[in-house]
């Protein structure tokens, strides 16, 4: 398969501390890469460094290379472009206080006007692919905040697609979510993996057995293994990830 | 001895009634007494009649007119300036020392004295500009007199908007710009407003500044670079010059409906701008 991100001695140290230390991994086209560990492992870094959201932190430090599709992120001079390409869902579902509907339009109206008739496609297509268009179709001009959590991060998810995306990553995406919720944003996930390259980083170490195809496991800003998540979560090679799997620590 | 919490809680209750209750009854009573000192003198004629006699008689539209142009071109040049400033403090820089140190000199600024400004104005605009005494002067020195204090609200409304709703639009491709126009200012928008009108209501209660840089003149303005009075400053003199003390209770009466007005607008505009984002 495809490598659709290639990941080179990266080292990240904010304000001289590194969270990042030497990791090398890929990403492969059409797959779900979990990283797990415990936190501080430095898993949101990683993906901040992948869509360059980190060039927003004072006083950073990158080292090493990520290549998307071959090319390196630092080369990108259209940066918003990057982020469009290269999508993001944070842990906390964060609609805009506005209408379902304008916080789905909300990324393709930065880049160009979007007509009446592409933007209920657009709306009608993103939330089906996030399997929220049944239970808000009927109140697509109501505002987002009057929606439950799940359905909020469901929309959030639905508002980075809206942005045709080519790879999403996901920042613990249920955190704050009841299983049902946890559910239906896993099989969305699951989904979308078909046209979509998925990178998850999550604290539930069942959630990534559920749904990664490979995993990797950072400890400490380390990279301590990365396998098919089977074998990761079965018959891990390292000691640490073997500890860490079975709850002895984390 | 320990009192018990339901004691200390009941003080406390009281305390805190009585300090609100205090500060907003002296309000109301300033307010009352003004207005019904104020009123009965205030008609139409009141209103439109151009200043005779040095104010005994007529009415006070010159003093009005050179209120609402002088705050027109104080507001016109601050409130712009004031919220550039802020966003680029708030949005554009990394926090450093440079900005610990703007931000210190804005916060002394806004404690400086009324008159210093007039002073400043007075040298500045009046007399190495060339402006003379005149609405542009006094707008100007009216100007850099709020600019501080909006400058600073417009940086807390800002800065109390929410860090993700940032991440989330440079997330799906906003340049710093959009994430700005797009996902920090239209929260922000009633914090910078409440800069703005205390800005409005701070230009139009001035006198020093406003007779250090606009002079008194009782005429009808007919350009910004006409010299010209506020209310303010007409009440005061009427008041201190003991010319008239109906007139001056009458023009205090018009100077607090005028600010009114200007709050009620504001914020029924400010409703209505939020309307249905939240």
């Amino acid at each position: 398969m495809n490598k659709k991100l290639e990941i080179k001695d990266l080292t990240v140290t904010f304000d001289g501390k590194a969270t990042l230390h030497n990791v090398s991994l890929e990403v492969l086209q059409n797959e779900i890469l979990t990283v797990i560990g415990p936190a501080n492992s430095g898993k949101s870094t990683l993906l901040l460094s992948i869509n360059r959201m980190i060039d927003r932190i004072p006083n950073v430090d990158i080292k090493g290379n990520i290549l998307f599709d071959g090319k390196d992120v630092k080369d990108f001079r259209d940066v918003e472009g990057l982020r469009r390409r290269i999508g993001m869902v944070y842990a906390m579902p964060i609609p805009l206080p506005m209408t379902i509907k304008e916080n789905i339009l909300f990324g393709p109206r930065l880049k160009k006007y979007v007509g009446r008739k592409e933007a209920d496609e657009l709306v009608e297509t993103s939330l089906k692919s996030a399997f929220l268009w049944d239970e808000v179709k009927d109140r697509l001009d109501s505002s987002a905040l009057r929606l439950s959590g799940g359905q909020q991060q469901r929309l959030c998810i639905a508002r980075t697609l809206a942005v045709k995306p080519e790879v999403i990553m996901f920042d613990e995406p249920c955190s704050g979510l009841d299983p049902i919720s946890t559910a239906k944003v896993e099989e969305a996930m699951k989904v979308l993996k078909k046209d979509h390259t998925l990178i998850l980083v999550t604290n539930n170490t069942k959630q990534a057995a559920r749904v990664g195809d490979r995993t990797a496991f950072l400890l400490m800003g380390e990279l301590i293994e990365l396998g098919p998540t089977d074998k990761i979560f079965t018959a891990p090679a390292q000691k640490k990830t073997e500890e860490y799997v079975t709850g002895k620590f984390g | 001895m320990r009192i018990a919490p339901s004691i200390t809680q009941c003080i406390a209750k009281f305390c805190l009634f009585t300090a609100t209750a205090s500060a907003v009854g002296a309000l109301l009573f300033i307010i009352g007494f003004v207005l019904a000192g104020g009123f009965s003198h205030i008609s139409w004629g009141f209103l439109t009649e151009p200043i005779l006699d040095m104010g005994r008689e007529g009415g006070i539209l010159p003093a009005i007119v050179g209120t609402i142009l002088m705050v027109f071109v104080a507001i016109g040049i601050a409130a712009p300036l004031g919220i550039a400033s802020a966003i680029y403090l708030a949005e554009y820089t990394l926090e450093g020392r440079v900005t610990q140190v703007i931000r210190f000199g804005i916060n002394c600024l806004a404690g400086v004295p009324s008159i210093i400004f007039g002073l400043f104005g007075f040298i500045l605009f009046v007399v190495i500009l060339g402006f003379g005494w005149s609405i542009l002067s006094g707008g100007l020195s009216l100007a850099a007199m709020i600019l501080p204090t909006i400058i600073r609200t417009s940086e807390e409304a800002l800065r109390s908007v929410p860090q993700p709703y940032r991440d989330v639009a440079a997330s799906l491709g906003a340049t710093r710009w959009q994430v700005v126009t797009k996902s920090v200012l239209p929260y922000a928008l009633p914090g910078i407003l409440t800069g703005v009108i205390l800005g409005i209501g701070r230009s139009i209660e001035e006198t020093a500044v406003v007779i250090f840089t606009a002079g008194s003149a009782i005429q009808m303005p007919r350009s910004v670079f006409d010299s010209a009075r506020t209310m303010a400053v007409h009440f005061y003199i009427l008041a201190r010059e003991g010319i008239s003390n109906e007139n001056a209770y009458a023009t205090a009466a018009v100077l607090i409906c005028t600010i009114l007005v200007i709050n009620i607008t504001a914020y029924s505009l400010m409703h209505r701008l939020m309307r249905g984002k939240s």
